[in-house]
């Protein structure tokens, strides 16, 4: 893991998900693909399954943008985009985290205890095959590239 | 949510409960009650590890520790070393010295970070009257803090020797990809001083909570090691009268399977029995550290504890343990000439158990002579203690079936959430339904 870059001006990445299980590793591998297109400009987290870490992962970042599977119910590839700087997301977008903590009760807590940086954005992928073993489904490859052209647009943008 | 419906004479209602909050994973628990009576108690898990125990075949030997440490987020340190232990048990090597003590080092690390988590957010607010973690932060933000602190030092432990502290990938068969300087574990000393300070306070804490009066009859389960506090050697004891090396593991504890659950039951000579801190706890704390002795004994907690809500105390107490053994393994650390024993690959079986946060974790490889993986087995501790949370909610629930089903509901979840079951390790969605006949 990425050592964490303490300016308080840095936007920060992080990819959430576990990436030997089919579509729940889009995060990881989009973190991956940032830190490798503008990793000179951002900093890139691949976050395995960080549960109530993901509160340490955040600190002391400025802009922070999360990157997570979602299984709400729609088709395989939606990216979703949320701001979760002022107020809670849904945790039914969530549903496939298996932590007794996951994102959006670490970004709560985190709220809670006034340590979540000042701008928080969410991108959420929606899955289909999660099992074990498997690639990226088709759909979920192509959002993929969607969620990276738009994130890094949008760190462009920040930085402006 | 309730419902009730008529079937010719006989009603039935079912109570369905959405997802049961703080455990790791999820899954479901179905209670029949019949005449006032609790009839059946379910706890189904829809996906067992079996899905790893496949994908293993085929895979080389030293593929396996980053492999295994994927089945589970909170305890992936154990996978590594339950896999690592019964790999070299075929090809005839044994890990000592420093290296030996840097695998008790990142399973110190592990225990601290899944405990802390448990004791502070999961469990704590079940005796504060905090729906969650997160309530209990808005009235008690100094106490959440001092738990997240304590985690953050098991983390540091497992970033600094695994690489990450989520995932290690510094794991492998004879020993290490690289070891640390002195100076680096030096550099965690402070940390763990303050850490091992608030784990007094923190048992201290936990040990003035109200507890219901329950002490169920249990069959003990856990690794002995003659000269010291369990992690990845041992014989494995039973309270009830066992003890057997890892090898004769399968010729007792036995799996079968339920039809309503995807996963095995293990049981003990055809019984339920109990895994985890309370049974380590119970059958070990001669072998304690000082302090953690001390602490026990000044706050008259009394040994062994029986009553499964207790088991946060327990938990308490093995973070103390944890963290005066890391400064104690960091205090006389020289690095090992090689990160790693020199392998030679043989073909055979292996089995070996170790301590995870949860208890004990059995694996079994089967390796040709290409250090090939033909066949494996994996038996989770939440897996063995299924039975066990089963026949306490059989006789917890008569207590609380005046109450109304949300109630009854909760004190379920108060009941299962003393395992810390690490579902994650096996399921999928944790939903609690209750079902009364007769009512």
């Amino acid at each position: 893991m990425k050592a964490i870059d303490p300016r308080p001006s840095s936007i920060r990445v992080i990819g959430l998900g576990n990436v030997m299980r089919g579509d729940d590793a889009v995060g990881i591998l989009a973190a991956r693909r940032l830190r490798q297109e503008i990793g000179d400009r951002v900093d890139a987290i691949e976050a395995e399954m960080a549960g109530v870490d993901l509160i340490e992962l955040m600190k002391g970042a400025r802009v922070v943008i999360l990157i997570d599977a979602t299984c709400s119910g729609l088709d395989p590839g939606t990216v979703h985009r949320f701001d979760a700087s002022d107020s809670p997301i849904s945790k039914q977008l969530f549903p496939c985290s298996t932590h007794a903590i996951g994102p959006v009760d670490a970004m709560e807590l985190a709220r809670t205890m006034g340590v979540l940086p000042a701008t928080v954005i969410v991108y959420g992928i929606e899955v289909g095959n999660t099992n074990v073993g498997q690639p990226l489904s088709l759909p979920v490859a192509k959002a993929l590239e969607q969620i990276v052209d738009q994130i890094v647009q949008e760190c462009e943008n920040r930085h402006a | 949510m309730g419902q009730t419906k008529s079937e010719g004479e006989k009603k039935t209602r079912t109570i369905a409960v959405g997802t049961i909050a703080r455990v790791e994973g999820e899954g479901a628990l179905r209670v029949t009650v019949k005449d006032g009576g609790v009839q059946d108690v379910e706890l189904k898990i829809f996906e067992p590890p079996r899905f790893f125990e496949a994908f293993l075949q085929g895979r080389h030997y030293d593929e396996v520790p980053d492999i295994v440490a994927r089945i589970c987020g909170i305890c992936p340190v154990a996978y590594q070393m339950s896999a690592v232990h019964a790999i070299e048990q075929i090809f005839g090597l044994r890990v000592d010295g420093a290296l030996r003590d840097l695998r008790r080092l990142i399973y110190c690390g592990e225990w601290i970070e899944s405990h802390a988590l448990h004791v502070y957010m999961l469990q704590a607010p079940d005796f504060l009257g905090y729906e969650s973690g997160i309530a209990m932060a808005k009235d008690h933000g100094a106490l959440v803090a001092r738990g997240l602190r304590i985690k953050k030092a098991g983390n540091a432990i497992m970033t600094l020797l695994g690489g990450r502290s989520v995932h290690p990938v510094s794991v492998k068969v004879g020993g290490f990809s690289r070891v640390p300087f002195r100076r680096d574990l030096e550099r965690l000393r402070d940390e763990l001083l303050w850490a091992r300070d608030a784990a007094v306070e923190t048992v201290r804490w936990v040990a003035g909570f109200d507890y219901p009066d329950f002490s169920p009859d249990y069959n003990y389960v856990a690794l002995a090691h003659p000269d010291e506090y369990p992690f990845n050697e041992g014989d494995v004891v039973a309270s009830g009268g066992l003890q057997i090396s890892a090898d004769e593991f399968e010729r007792h504890f036995t799996e079968h399977q339920v039809s309503y659950s995807n996963a095995l039951h293990c049981t003990l000579h055809g019984s339920p029995y109990l895994v985890g801190p309370l049974a380590r706890l119970n059958l070990n704390h001669e072998r304690l550290t000082p302090l953690a002795k001390q602490v026990l004994a000044d706050r008259r907690i009394p040994l062994p504890l029986r009553n499964p809500f207790h088991g946060i105390i327990a938990r308490s107490v093995e973070i103390l343990f944890a963290l005066e053994e890391s400064l104690h393994l960091i205090e006389r650390y020289e690095p090992p000439p090689a990160s790693a024993s020199p392998i030679v690959v043989r073909p055979g079986v292996g089995m070996a158990c170790t301590e995870a946060p949860r208890g004990i974790l059995y694996h079994r490889y089967e390796v040709d002579a290409d250090g090939v993986i033909r066949k494996a087995k994996i038996v989770p501790p939440t897996s063995q203690n299924q039975g066990r949370i089963e026949q306490d909610l059989r006789l917890f629930l008569p207590r609380v079936l005046d109450r109304s089903d949300k109630e009854a509901s909760l004190a379920c979840e108060r009941v299962i959430r003393c395992y810390d079951p690490c579902i994650s390790c096996a399921t999928h969605f944790l939903n609690l339904e209750i079902e009364r006949e007769g009512v």
